[in-house]
């Protein structure tokens, strides 16, 4: 059972740590918790969902998901956060403004789609079972997985290793300096956009095959989970994220599998662990300690 | 080559730069002076337009008050900040990269120039910027901005916090950054340092240039001497 347990609870953390990556890298450059970041992942699985009816090419859906999903991110800094941060807006404004993107997306999607929850179809190939130590689990939850651990090698060896990454980490402790060395802040932060919103709709797809069934307001609990991952383990911090979303993934299963009679608490263990944390480690995990940054 | 028109910051009601005016020769060190809260930092962010600013100022005969600060980094004009502002979280060498985001190509060789010149960082080139001195954090923070290759290069006071031993040193380094041909303008609180390598010099006060003249007349005049030198 630990087995069989281990594996669902890797592929529910990958979910939450790729949606837990976008909350951080837009909160390490702009200061901000962008409550939109949940409908994001939404807006990407209803995007797959579309072009998978429409063409029947599971690819070509995961790539139009990413696609708009990204478009979705960059238009909602342009036009809802970038005019404020131009007029050096307070941080307050930027937050209730991220939680207006988050209501117009929900309710502009129910509008198009309708608030009943829709199935969500995907290749036969994702059921099949497969036999590992013993344990059985769909071919789902292994490429969840195992994608998950490839995008995140990828997202850290960009950040730390190219000169793009790099300026980002340096635009988290100080964008006006960063802007002083001749970069194009404004280019950065578009490309922390899409990479949150990219990965977010890779969750946001997972998500819909896992519980294979999307509506538009499905980004709203896992987006505010892994909103609590990204702050468990070190908000500003990828790799933080990344362990914050897994740490969750397996306390949510853990806890369930070992006492059923908690199976209905299972959404609050993740706020219950927030609050935890919090308590003994105010900057999380990996805390980023923003005090000694001057943004 | 050099020229600010009429520069004017506000801070909502509080006027911190009221119409100055400054003119930089090609080649020359020139200083700009004045007391804590004169307008001096003020003065260098609305140059590299940081902060909203009225007025013009000019560049080679080009006008580069509406550019976006990286442009006017591109341009050829680098600012080392007040207070040194080394990224904290990457290391020494990731600081001179930074610098060189847009000289890809000459990167490499300009790094080694740096680690020549300035050799304390060499030892420390994988170290994080944050653990370094105060002193070698400002020669990080200099070398970081030579990595553009600028024309004209601003310093904003470049000796605060540091021993005078390390001031001595670096301004013999600004001296040589004259000789290889870089303009150079300093904003400082020490002004008889700055006015000793310069060659012209502003004096700011309450956000208007109060006196201007050649370095040399400027440390023998009486005005100075009683309000910046301490005599």
């Amino acid at each position: 059972m630990i087995i069989q347990q281990t594996l669902n609870a890797l592929s529910l953390g990958s979910m939450y740590a790729l949606i837990a990556i976008g909350y951080t890298m837009v909160y390490g450059v702009l200061r901000l918790i962008n409550f939109a970041h949940g409908d994001i992942m939404m807006v990407g699985a209803f995007s797959a969902f579309v072009t998978y009816s429409v063409s029947g090419s599971f690819s070509l859906a995961v790539l139009v998901a990413i696609f708009v999903a990204s478009i979705t991110g960059i238009l909602t800094y342009k036009i809802a956060y970038k005019p404020l941060l131009d007029k050096d807006a307070p941080k307050i404004s930027l937050l209730i403004t991220a939680i207006g993107v988050s209501f117009f997306l929900e309710n502009l999607f129910n509008m198009l789609f309708g608030g009943i929850p829709k199935a969500f179809n995907y290749p036969k190939f994702f059921d099949k079972l497969i036999h590992i130590f013993g344990a059985v689990t769909p071919l789902s939850s292994i490429i969840i997985f195992v994608v998950t651990f490839i995008v995140l090698l990828v997202v850290l060896w960009f950040l730390n290793k190219t000169k793009y990454g790099i300026a980002i980490k340096a635009i988290a402790f100080d964008m006006n300096t960063v802007k002083l060395m001749g970069i194009n802040v404004d280019f950065l932060i578009i490309l922390v956009f899409i990479i949150g919103s990219a990965l977010a709709s890779l969750g946001g797809i997972f998500y819909a095959i896992s519980y294979p069934s999307i509506d538009p307001l499905m980004g709203v609990l896992v987006g505010l989970k892994a909103f609590a991952a990204a702050v468990l383990g070190g908000i500003g911090s990828v790799s933080g994220a990344a362990i914050g979303g897994f740490i969750l993934g397996f306390s949510e299963i853990f806890v369930v599998a070992f006492f059923p009679d908690m199976a209905g608490y299972k959404d609050a263990i993740a706020f219950f662990f927030l609050i935890l944390v919090l308590l003994f480690k105010p900057t999380g995990i990996m805390g980023i300690d923003f005090e000694r940054s001057r943004f | 080559m050099f020229k600010v028109e009429k520069l004017v910051v506000n801070y909502g009601v509080i006027q911190a730069v009221r119409g100055i005016n400054l003119e930089i020769k090609e080649g020359q060190i020139v200083s700009l002076i004045g007391s804590n809260g004169a307008g001096k930092t003020s003065t260098l962010n609305a140059i590299m337009n940081l902060i909203p600013k009225k007025g013009k100022v000019e560049y080679f005969g080009n006008d580069s008050s509406k550019l976006t600060t990286d442009k006017i980094v591109k341009r050829g004009i680098s600012l080392v900040p007040e207070g040194r502002r080394v990224f904290i979280n990457l290391t020494v060498d990731e600081n001179l990269d930074m610098g060189a985001f847009n000289n890809e190509e000459n990167r490499i060789i300009l790094k080694e120039k740096m680690y020549k010149t300035f050799a304390r960082l060499k030892d420390k080139q994988y170290q994080l910027a944050g653990t370094l001195s105060g002193g070698e954090q400002q020669m990080l923070a200099i070398a970081r901005a030579l990595m553009s290759e600028p024309k004209l290069l601003i310093l904003d006071e470049p000796s605060l916090g540091l021993a005078p031993k390390i001031v001595s040193d670096m301004f013999k380094i600004i001296l040589e950054l004259k000789k290889q041909g870089i303009t150079i303008l300093i904003v400082e609180q020490n002004a008889y340092a700055a006015l000793k390598i310069s060659d012209y010099g502003f004096v700011i006060e309450n956000g208007e240039i109060v006196m201007q003249d050649k370095a040399k007349n400027l440390l023998e005049s009486k005005e100075i001497i009683n309000k910046y030198l301490g005599g």
